[in-house]
Formats: C-alpha cells, structure tokens, sequence
C-alpha cells in the first residue's frame, strides 16, 4: 500500500469509535449552545410578558403617573408622559443622526479616495465602540453642566449612538449598486451630483430606511444617555424639548430602584412594550432587508 | 466596499475638464462635512472629557487607579476597586460567553439545516435587541433571587473551595449575577460575527477534509478554526468591548458597593455602573470631577479594545479579498 502513515493511522479501527464518540460529543454540546440562548430569550421574553400584561391597559398607556400616597381612592396611574418623551427624543435623534449619516456615507463610497475612505469608516467604527455612558457623560459636560437638562440634549446624546449605524448601514447599500447605473447617468451627460442624488440615491432608499428603522429600535431602550441629560423630570406630560422629558427606559430604570411593589410592576409593563416595539420593528426590518437585498443583488 | 465607484471621476477629475460643475462642489463638501462628523465628534468627546476630569487627575494623580476609596464625605475617591470589577465581570462573562458562542456559530454553519437555521439565528439575534433596562430588570427581580435560593448554593456547595466561590449567597445583587448578564449580551455579538466568519471558510477546503475521511469535528479544529482564527480574536475583542461599556443592566445587579468584594456572590462596582449610579447628581465639583475620570479611564479603554478588534477585522478582510 502506497498510503502514507499518518493516513494509516487515521484509519485505524480502535481509533474511530474514539473519533466518532467526540464528533458527536461536540454535536452535541453545539447544538446544546445553541437552545441554550434561545431558552435564555425564550424566558426573559416570557418573564416580562407574564409580569407587565397585568400592567398594560389603556389608563396606563394614556394617563400621566399619578403621585398615590396612600390616602382616598388611588388614582389611575401610566406612562403616557414617558411615551411622549421617548417618542420626541427619538425622532429629534434621528433628525439629527439620519441625513449626516447618509451624507457621510455618501462621500465615502462616492467621492473619497481609498484611504481617507479606509480612515474615516475606522472613525465611524470607532464612534460606534464608545460606551453609551461615556456619551452621556459628554453630553452632559459638554452642554448640561450649568446649563440644565433638555430633551433635546437627549436626543444629541442618543444621536451620536445613531450616526454610525446610519451611516455604515447606508455604506453597505451603496456598495451593492451596481457601477453600470452609474456609468451609464454619465454616459449620457448628468454631472456627478445629479448621478449620485437622482440615480444612486433612490437604489438605496430600502437599505436606508432598514438601518435607521434598526438605530430607532436599538436607542429606543438606551438608558445611559439620559441619565445625565433628561431625567430630571416633572409628574406632567411634557412636549417642549427644551425641558427634562420622561422616557420609557428612564421610568423602568428609575422605577426598578424602588422598593414599592406596584412601581415594579409598572417597571414590568412599561418593559413589555418597549420589548415588543424594539422586537418587533427590528424582526420588520430584518425581514424587509433580506426582501431588498435580493432584489439588488438579482439585479446585478 | 465601495470598490465598484473608484473608477468614477473624484474632483480632481472634473477640475481637469476645465470646468468644475457647482452642484458637484456643493455635494462633494456637505457630504465630506457629514463625513468628518465623527472625526470630529471622536475629538470632541476626547477634549471635553479630559477637561472636565483634569481637576480630579491633578488632585489625585494616577494613584486614582489603585485607590479604592469612594467617600464623598471625605472628599477621598479612587477607581480601585471599579477597574477590578471591570475586569472581573468582563472578563469573567467572556470566560463563559466565548464557548457558547463560537459553539452556537458552529451549530448553525455546520450541524442545523437550513430551516433551523432560518429561525435559530434570527431568534440569537433578537437577545442583541432587548434593552439592557429590560435585562437589567429582569436581573435583578428574577435573576438575582434564583442565585440566592437556588444556583448559587449549588455552585458555593460543590466548588465553595475555589476562592471565588467561597462565601455564602446571600444578596441578589452581586459581582455574579453581572457576569451572567454580561454573558447574555456577549453572545448574540460574538456568535453571529463568528457565523460569518465560519461561512467564510472556503466550501473545497471543508470538503477536502472530509474527503481525507475526517469526521465533522475534526473538519472544524482542523480547517475552520485555523482559518477563522484571527477573526475569532477580533470576535472575542468586540465582545470584550461591550461587557467594559455596560453601565444600566450592571447598575441594576451588581450593587454598586465600593468595598472589594472577596468573592463572586459579593456586591461589586465597575466603572461605567459606578458612573450610572451617581446620575441623581454629586455633592461637591472634585466628585463631578472623579466621576469624568472614571469615564476617561472607561474610554481609554474601550478606545484601545475597539481600534485593536477593528484593525484585525481589517486584517482579516483585506487577506480574503486578495484569495
């Protein structure tokens, strides 16, 4: 036999029981892992919707907490302000964070040499690896310290988490257009600009729309920008960004600190719903992605 | 990357012309504006923070670091025992995160079929969704109280002789329940950077493998893992980096105490909890001032872990683009 030994070896018959005995063992313990995170969401998921639907009804969602001291009849008590607030200081923060995002990420992939293209995206990657509470904090030595919470200041705080997601998920897009679209807008005579806004930009507008859905749902339950920048908040509903709005992720936090029990399980409702909006946009957008990008990718 | 727009014209291209087209101008500095953002904003966080911290690192210097006194009343503050429960807990959840994680990557590239797959890997990806408050939450209401009554006996009663184990459970807030938290959030990063990468690996080498009469395992020690080694490390990195930043879900468990803890069933502190704790405001500006330097020493720290993982992820790119 012209084998080589250690094929030879390979092949004995007392070693393959040994061989087959660990493959399985690490099938296994793969396959082991893998419910073992899916039981772990299966159960936090579970937890919060067993202890906050109790929670949920419409007093809960449409009236502003109510300050129950014990004496008279309680009266009903929500989170309709923390609502209001998550909703304003989301979308200022995606007013601020969604049109530099894309610009960014159009001059990367459209006008800038390689390696300013390769030093800026490290940037970006950078920006998205610092801590949200160093964010925090920076907003708060930057522009509240002795000047006051605002919810707009919130808001700069969560978009600075946004811009880098914004902008890498718009990169992604843009790279999947295909060059032929854009030589062909040249071709027949339309300035660069034209190219890029009227041609390039409309390809990508599913892609965009996916990232920034995605950004929503992720800041949508940050706490730690806000705890230096808009927590300091009255019992009313407020709409005006220049004050300390209410959030959902601040009622939760600020609410798990106590010791009263009906604060816990406001804490569990209020959870329920900022679980099932960031689950169920993200599981939207996820699946809306997938639809586009084989679209683009098929016309390629 | 955007490889396919290099061969259209940048300015230069169109000033050769003779004419520069104003709307190209226009878009080519708006967009370089917005792209200089985060350079920008990366320098600011930098200045801002230095400036507000420097008041406590000139009165307590790099001793800061060592010092594991937290006393508002006299004026005595320290990152000591901050930065070893940094260390501990991220440390100790990537320790546990880590083998589950490339295990579920390994589960989904190379054992599930297809249909499994489709549901198992969006469902990982949804435990990167929930909110830390939510996590944190569940934490310390559910988490917490199961340590103390039931997993945490069990772990002190069969290995209370290791050190770390070695002191009764008797809070839910502890140095442990962090790391589990910790642990739930690694996993949805690592394994699903670790999926693509084991879907990176070249179908004909695997094959190769297997036709060399190697079983499934041996494929993966033999061929997957040596390939994706550099992009594993990278993996392990990025998760690091997102159990040193975690101030809420840690905040709500670990229960913000400054002395050293001895063992794991203790209440500790790191310094991004220790950060969230004080929100409710500090009594004198060198407290304000420590708090800044706890958030320096958390930058530096993240900073140096996220530039390290990117720039082995880009290693590891520019290397498949040129095979």
């Amino acid at each position: 036999m012209s084998a080589q030994p250690s094929t030879a070896d390979l092949f004995k018959a007392e070693r393959i029981g040994r061989r087959r005995l660990v493959n399985r063992l690490v099938e296994l313990a793969a396959t082991a892992a893998a419910l073992l995170a899916v039981a772990v969401l299966a159960i936090v998921v579970a937890s919060v919707a067993k202890r906050g639907a109790g929670a949920i009804n419409l007093d809960f969602l449409t009236k502003p907490p109510a300050l129950n001291t014990g004496f008279g009849e309680p009266q009903p008590s929500g989170i309709a302000d923390a609502l209001i607030g998550t909703a304003i200081i989301v979308g200022l923060a995606t007013l601020m964070a969604l049109p530099i995002g894309v610009l960014a990420a159009i001059y990367l992939n459209e006008f800038a040499p390689r390696r300013l293209s390769a030093v800026l995206t490290l940037a970006l990657d950078v920006l998205n690896g610092v801590p949200a509470i160093v964010i925090g904090i920076f907003v708060f030595v930057f522009l509240v310290s002795g000047h006051g919470q605002a919810g707009w200041k919130g808001a700069f705080a969560l978009g600075i988490l946004m811009l880098p997601m914004v902008a890498r998920a718009t990169q992604e897009v843009l790279a999947l257009v295909p060059n032929s679209l854009r030589e062909a807008s040249l071709a027949l005579g339309a300035a660069k600009w034209r190219t890029t806004l009227s041609v390039v930009l409309p390809q990508t507008v599913g892609g965009i729309v996916t990232g920034a859905t995605l950004a929503v749902a992720r800041v949508a339950g940050e706490t730690a920008p806000l705890l230096f920048t808009s927590s300091l908040i009255s019992n009313e509903i407020d709409t005006n960004p220049k004050d300390a709005l209410a959030s959902i992720p601040m009622f939760i936090f600020t609410s798990a600190e106590q010791a009263d029990p009906t604060l816990h399980e406001q804490a569990w409702g209020a959870a329920l719903v900022l679980i099932g909006f960031v689950l169920v946009t993200s599981l939207l957008a996820r699946a809306f992605a997938a639809r586009s990008r084989q679209r683009l990718a098929g016309e390629r | 990357m955007a490889t396919a727009s290099r061969s259209v014209p940048g300015p230069a291209a169109f000033q050769r012309r003779g004419r520069v087209r104003p709307g190209d101008a226009i878009l080519y500095f708006v967009t370089l504006l917005a792209a200089l953002t985060a350079v920008v904003l990366l320098a600011l966080i930098a200045r801002e923070v230095l400036a507000d911290a420097w008041p406590a690192m000139k009165a307590y210097g790099l001793g800061f670091l060592t010092a594991t006194d937290w006393d508002p009343n006299k004026k005595l503050f320290g990152a000591g025992t901050f930065i070893f429960g940094t260390a501990v807990t991220s440390l100790g959840a990537l320790l546990l995160a880590a083998p589950i994680s490339i295990a579920i990557a390994l589960f989904m590239t190379e054992l599930a079929p297809g249909w499994i797959r489709a549901i198992i890997g969006p469902l990982v990806e949804m435990l990167a969704a929930v909110p830390s408050v939510v996590l944190g939450l569940w934490g310390i209401l559910v988490l917490g109280p199961f340590i103390v009554s039931t997993l945490g006996p069990a772990i002190h009663g069969s290995l209370g002789w290791i050190p770390i184990f070695g002191t009764e459970p008797n809070v839910g807030s502890s140095m442990f329940a962090a790391i589990l938290i910790l642990t739930i959030m690694m996993v949805p990063i690592i394994s699903s950077i670790c999926r693509e990468l084991f879907l990176g690996v070249p179908q004909e080498l695997k094959e190769g493998a297997l036709a060399l009469g190697a079983t499934r395992w041996e494929v993966v020690r033999g061929v997957v893992f040596p390939y994706a080694r550099a992009g594993i490390a990278a993996a392990l990195i990025l998760g690091l980096g997102r159990g040193l930043g975690e101030a809420i879900a840690v905040t709500q468990v670990i229960g913000n105490n400054v002395a050293m803890p001895t063992s794991l069933f203790e209440p500790g502190d790191t310094l991004a909890s220790r950060i969230a704790s004080q929100y409710q405001g500090a009594d004198y500006a060198i407290q304000v001032s420590s708090l800044v330097y706890l958030a320096v020493i958390l930058l530096v720290f993240s900073l140096a872990v996220n530039v390290l993982a990117q720039i082995i992820v880009r290693r590891v790119a520019g290397r498949h683009r040129v095979s």
